[in-house]
């Protein structure tokens, strides 16, 4: 008996299929407990569904090559659901628009704050220089972020871990936030979420209101190309690396 | 869906193309968005099919963050090192950015009814 479940495992462990399914299946557990805390931000789906997969990965001592050969497909969809961002802010535009000062202001305080405020931290703490180089990027959506950190001398691989950290923290805290500043207005609840946690943070938007998701993903664009164009200037001008 | 899906793809490769070609700081599907958009101001809203094929990508836009954040396990070690640093540069960093972004845009925002519910 066993040598033939563990045969069915070494032929499952290799194909694409356990990797798609397992990952669908963590990702409708979490969606489940997500719902049925009535939506609660601490229930984050991206969270839930990422601490099971990495347990149940590391219990099974399957390896992440392994494991994304079949999440690639999921994994793929991430391109064209971007580009898909475009038809809610299309159909957002008029309030964009009437909003353009505060969207201007917003996204300079933002992007700067969410720079300088990471690397002041991570370097009072003492982070190593790369490190602290790899954290200043760490708002921006992955590969922009993986982009911009090679080129002032972090290490791509660590700021990807910290652009996810940073999207569920953002996902997670942004309500608290907003709450304590008695903050309604669904733009600028979702711009300010795009700015500081990019995706995750739009995903999480959108799971609460069209228009919040509209302007996240208007700021997660905005504060992508903004850093990559300041933050290399800002380290040379600073002498940083 | 099958025509809005290659819609969007045509779009996301038109980006990447660019975006490759130019040499822009930019992912191709980030300019593909705002190439999207601009065809749309162009040529007016969204056909039906456009518009419900990209509300069931958006609607588990979460579930597309999975695999990339299932990463984690490989650096895991990496982060074990420099723990206390990263953990509070996060933290105390997202939330100043919730804050003052968000701040920013109340301070300057013409006195205008909000719409829409809210979140």
């Amino acid at each position: 008996m066993t040598p033939r479940i563990s045969e069915i495992w070494v032929y499952l462990a290799a194909s694409p299929l356990l990797g798609l399914t397992i990952t669908l299946l963590a990702y409708q557990g979490a969606f489940w407990i997500f719902r049925k805390s009535g939506n609660h931000p601490l229930a984050n789906p991206v969270l839930i569904a990422v601490t099971v997969l990495v347990l149940f990965l590391t219990v099974t001592g399957t390896s992440y090559e392994t494991y994304f050969a079949g999440a690639q497909f999921v994994h793929f969809l991430l391109g064209p659901a971007t580009v898909a961002l475009a038809i809610p802010l299309y159909t957002q535009f008029k309030r964009v628009k009437a909003m353009l000062l505060p969207v201007i202001v917003g996204l300079f305080a933002g992007s700067l704050t969410a720079i300088i405020s990471a690397v002041a931290i991570g370097r009072l703490f003492g982070a190593s220089l790369p490190t602290q180089l790899s954290l200043a990027p760490k708002s921006v959506t992955t590969p922009i972020a993986m982009g911009v950190a090679e080129r002032i001398g972090g290490i791509p691989s660590l700021t990807a871990v910290l652009v996810i950290v940073t999207g569920i923290l953002g996902a997670v805290g942004a309500r608290y936030v907003f709450d304590a500043m008695k903050l309604r207005d669904p733009a600028i609840r979702g711009f300010a979420i795009g700015v500081a946690s990019h995706g995750i943070g739009t995903a999480r938007a959108f799971q609460v209101n069209e228009q919040s998701g509209a302007f996240a993903a208007l700021a997660m664009g905005l504060n992508g190309a903004l850093t990559a164009l300041l933050l290399p200037l800002m380290v040379a001008w600073l002498h940083f690396a | 869906m099958l025509s809005a899906l290659t819609q969007l793809l045509i779009f996301q490769l038109a980006g990447e193309v660019i975006a490759r070609g130019l040499n822009l700081p930019l992912p191709g599907p980030v300019l593909g968005m705002l190439l999207l958009f601009l065809a749309l101001a162009v040529r007016g809203a969204p056909d039906h099919e456009l518009q419900t094929t990209s509300q069931n990508l958006l609607q588990h836009l979460s579930l597309l963050f999975v695999p990339a954040g299932t990463g984690i396990m490989v650096h895991l070690h990496r982060v074990a090192d420099e723990w206390l640093a990263l953990l509070l540069s996060l933290l105390v960093s997202t939330f100043a950015t919730l804050l003052v972004t968000a701040l920013a845009m109340k301070l300057c925002q013409r006195p205008t009814p909000a719409q829409g519910e809210t979140p």
